[in-house]
Order: C-alpha cells, then structure tokens, then sequence
C-alpha cells in the first residue's frame, strides 16, 4: 500500500507532547477541563500531536463507575477536544460504551477534525493489584493506521505493551510510530528509579529499535487509592536514543521533537522491518496452532 | 530461639527489603499531600509516642504539609516512660511540628474503676482505643485527618489493635516493613535515640515488641518478604534454613489476625453488598 504523506519523505521536524497529566477519578467534567488546558499549552508551544495517558479522561480505578463513565467516541466530549485541537493530532484515552453494550478501554487517534482511529486495549490485566477483566470487554485487534503527519501509527494501551507478540503485530504493520499510554502504578522502590519505570525505558527502547519506529509511552501521575503513578514518560527515536523524557512523579507537559529523517538512517543502517519473513513467521505460528488446538 | 536462614537466602531477603529512602520519601509526601488534599483537608494530626513509626510518620507529614499544618498529639498512659516522653519532645523539635500533650491516664481508670480490674491486654487495648477517639476528637478540631502509623511487621502479625492505633483515614508507612524504617527515619533525620532504642508499645517498665512476640524483626522481616511478596512455599523456606516453628508461627499469625485489616463481615443479601460487590475505589468521589 502506498502513503501519500510519511514521516519518512517530508523532511521536516515533528513536536509531540506528552501530556502527563494527573486525571480526577470519575470526574469527566474535571478532566476534560484538564485536557483543554494541555492541549491550549500544545498549541502554543507548536506541537503537531499531544499525547494523553491511558483513560485520561476517567481515572484509572474506575471499577463499577465503568457504565456511569463510558463514552462514545463520536460524542460530544471527543469533539470539544478535536475542536480545541485544531491541526494538532490527539490521542486520548476513554472508556467506550459499544451499541452492544460492551465497555471498553480505549485510545483514540484524532485529528483534521476527526477521529481516525479507535483501539480497544486486548490484555486486560487481571493479577496483583489490577481487575481489568472484571469491568471491561477486551479488544480484539491490533490494526495501524495512516495518519497525515506521522506515517503509519499504532498504539499498544499500557498491557498491551507488554506483550511481545503485540509489538510483532505492529512490526509486520510496518509502523513508523508506536504510542503507549498508560497508567503505571508504583512497584519496587529499592533503586534511584521505580523499577517498573525501569523496564518500561527497556521495553521502549527494545521496541524502538526493533521495529526501527518511534515510540512514546506516556504515563500518567497523582495517586488513587494509595497507588502512585509514577510519570516518566518517554519518547525514544528509532535508534532507541531517548529524546525527551519527562520527571518522575509529577505532572508535566514535556516537548519530544522529532527529525524525522532519522527513520529512513536507521532504516538503512539496520533494516530489520525489511528482512522480516512475514510467511514464515505466519508458517510457524500455524504450526504451533496445529500442535496446541488441533 | 530461632535458626537464621542460610547467608545467601539472607542476603536475597535484605536485597527485596532494600529501599531508596530519597525516592520512598519522594513518593510518601505526594501521597500525603494528595489523599490529605483530595479530602479537602490541609493538615494532619499524628499520635506521637517517640517510637520509630510515628516519628518517621511526623516527620513526613512535616515534610508533605508544612510543620505548621501538623499536629503531633502525646496520649501518655500513667505507665508510660520518662524516655517516651523525651523522645516525643526531640521529634517535636527536629521536625518543627504542633504538639499537644493530652494524658490518657484520668479516663482509662475511671472506666477501670468502675468496669473492674482487667488483664494486661485488655488494659492495652483500652489505651489503644482511647487514644483513637482522642486523636479523632483531635483532628476535628485542629481541621485534620488522623495520618497512621502502623507499619507492614505488625498489620501482617496483626501486632495492633484494632479500631486503636491501627485506625486512621490514610497511612504512609503501612507498605513499609519494621527493618525498611530504620533507613527511612536515619534519611529523615529522626534523631539517633530513637533509631537506636527497642521497638515496644511502652506498656509496662522493659516491654518490647521482639520480648512479646518471640521473634526479632529482623527474622520476621526476612521471613515475611520471602512468604508474603515473594510467594515462597514453606518447603522452600525450610529449605532455605528458616527454622519450621518460625514459618509456622508467623504463618499462623499472618491467618488469624486477617480479619483485622478488613471490615466487619456483612450478611449477604441482596444484589449489590458494600465491599462485595459494590466496587469503588475508596477515593470515589474525591
């Protein structure tokens, strides 16, 4: 498939902003306020996307406000938000209630006043300290995008990150972008860093180099229930060198820029995403689905 | 009493009991200010014994609110020791805080008096208990919610009393073993005597926890970290040299005292129960 506009043929230098924000639990109202300032803060600042946590518009233990919370992607709280964009792309996090009455933890891709694209995260956890299964539907596609400005995009939601096989969806994509919002509570205080932040710096830069892809998780802040959302958020560039990250703990709107030329050096310095044996690998997994369900 | 567990098993235990006191305080104080705030309050109010939880509880709170914005209550029991006394009033000093000293001695008797003599434990708990009403009383009047200061050794052990000093509206340290809060308090700057002195409830003349319970912290902390967070089988605790009566006791403990650290049960009978299946988180609404 051809793209008619990619990061990778225009040259020019793109700004992202992290949007690491601290959402009101189950107060929408508050946090659509929130966003409206971020994204008023982006526009002055000349960002061409802003990025917002996982359910940055609801909070994160949301449990049986769920139904009370949904929204629809199409409603009226997403296009106050593309409104105020304006030529700046978003991606927010909500929950979507489906004509079938199913809720969903989502991020949307919007922009040129419209959404583009919707992801419902797939791995929901439900182990330690999260209960995701128990209030949401899971998602059953990890599908890329065309966007105008970044190439071809996809977001992987906190969970979903973690899976290997997730990022291999997005690999074979042909992604020029990977986003990750999250919200990652507080595990592990014995180092200068929280380790979990630790292994999402690993995972960025594993991912970014692999794919030969941008990445930007963002993470959001501020405490529920005595869990601490850590912050951190990053972007990391296709070399797997950071570019940007944002402090530990607190709220913050951090500028990533971009050269996106650096897409097609790394792509031909190490052009893994060329090499892929896409059949093979689709060969192996049918083999491996004999074994297991046949 | 017990037998140590082999030096590697140890060293392992004291690497998953390690913390970055910079980095915990960091996150203790936005977590203070944050379920303070998030009630609608500004300050906080701490029962202060001149132990090591509740000095390092003031002193955060001092850190996260302002010492201004923090009172620091002495509930002393006619028992009580001149050394508990000192040590409250050094921490009081360091860490700039309000203080008001309010004996408990007058009410505690008078229910004695009239309710007849009574065992040591119950004399405990009754101390405990009166102590949580004052600092409730306390707290509304100084406008404050009542910060907690049990730590993670005794809400497992179940070391505490319950609706007595393991009641508060928010508790820093209650993830934090007994052994993690001695490098937490050195970083900050709870004073030496403190650091050094026996963990004890201050009952009667040489009482100390580690007398009481059979066990050292230390022992227990190991032990605990390894069952609790780990999810080491006691096969493999044994293995690893911790002695079986120690595994078994602090198991039984950890089992029996459960209840304390959750609400009372309630007759299920309709579709949705309170904390069943009536599921917010308990910052809804804040």
């Amino acid at each position: 498939m051809e793209r008619n506009v990619s990061m990778t043929d225009d040259g020019a230098g793109r700004r992202v902003a992290l949007a690491q924000i601290a959402p009101a639990l189950g107060d929408v109202p508050r946090n659509l306020a929130l966003h409206l300032e971020q994204i008023e803060a982006a526009r002055r600042q000349h960002a061409d996307l802003i990025v917002f946590p996982e359910l940055s518009l609801t909070g994160y233990f949301v449990r049986d406000m769920v139904p009370d919370l949904a929204l629809s992607p199409d409603g009226p709280e997403v296009r106050q938000l593309i409104d105020a964009a304006g030529p700046m792309a978003i991606v927010v996090g909500l929950i979507e209630e489906s004509p079938r009455h199913r809720f969903y933890n989502v991020a949307l891709w919007a922009e040129g006043g419209r959404v583009v694209h919707v992801h419902r995260k797939v791995y929901l956890p439900t182990y330690g300290l999260f209960d995701e299964q128990r209030y949401f539907a899971a998602g059953e596609r990890f599908v890329a995008f065309e966007t105008a400005r970044f190439g071809r995009v996809g977001i992987l939601l906190c969970e979903d990150f973690w899976h290997l096989s997730a990022a291999a969806v997005m690999q074979a994509e042909e992604i020029d972008l990977l986003i990750c919002p999250s919200d990652s509570p507080v595990r592990g205080v014995e180092g200068p860093n929280v380790r979990i932040s630790e292994t999402y710096e690993q995972l960025s830069k594993a991912f970014s180099q692999l794919l030969g892809a941008t990445v930007i998780v963002v993470n959001r802040v501020g405490f529920e229930d005595g869990l601490c959302f850590w912050g951190g958020s990053i972007a990391v560039g296709p070399d797997g060198r950071t570019i940007a990250q944002a402090p530990m703990l607190d709220p913050s709107l951090t500028l990533a820029a971009f050269d996106s030329l650096e897409l097609r050096r790394q792509r031909l310095i190490t052009p893994l995403g060329r090499d892929e044996r896409l059949l093979v690998t689709i060969e192996e997994f049918n083999r491996i689905r004999r074994k297991r369900y046949e | 009493m017990f037998r140590n567990p082999n030096m590697n098993t140890a060293a392992l235990a004291d690497q998953y009991l390690k913390i970055n006191p910079e980095l915990v305080t960091e996150i203790l104080s936005r977590f203070i200010q944050a379920e303070i705030r998030r009630a609608k309050f500004e300050r906080a109010v701490v029962g202060l014994s001149g132990g090591l939880d509740s000095s390092v509880v003031t002193f955060l709170c001092a850190r996260a609110l302002g010492p201004e914005n923090v009172l620091a209550v002495t509930l002393p029991y006619k028992t009580s020791s001149e050394s508990t006394r000192r040590d409250s009033q050094a921490v009081v000093e360091c860490s700039g805080v309000r203080t008001i000293d309010l004996p408990i001695t007058d009410q505690v008797d008078a229910y004695f008096a009239r309710a007849g003599e009574a065992s040591q434990l119950r004399l405990a708990n009754k101390c405990a208990r009166e102590r949580m009403t004052v600092l409730y009383d306390q707290s509304a009047a100084f406008g404050a919610l009542v910060v907690g200061t049990s730590n993670k050794s005794e809400l497992l052990l179940g070391y505490g009393t319950q609706y007595g000093d393991m009641a508060s509206a928010i508790n820093p340290i209650g993830d934090l073993y007994k052994t993690q809060l001695r490098p937490l308090a050195q970083h900050l700057g709870v004073p030496a005597t403190i650091l050094a002195k026996q963990p004890t409830g201050d009952l009667w003349v040489g009482q100390t926890d580690e007398g009481e319970l059979g066990f050292s912290y230390a022992d227990a902390d190991r032990l605990m970290v390894l069952l609790v967070d780990r999810r080491w089988r006691r096969a493999e605790l044994v293995k690893a040299g911790f002695a079986p009566e120690l595994i078994d006791r602090i198991a039984t403990l950890i089992r029996r005292n459960h209840y304390k650290r959750r609400m009372p049960v309630i007759a299920k009978l309709s579709l949705r129960t309170m904390d069943r299946d009536f599921r917010y988180a308990r910052d809804w609404g804040t």
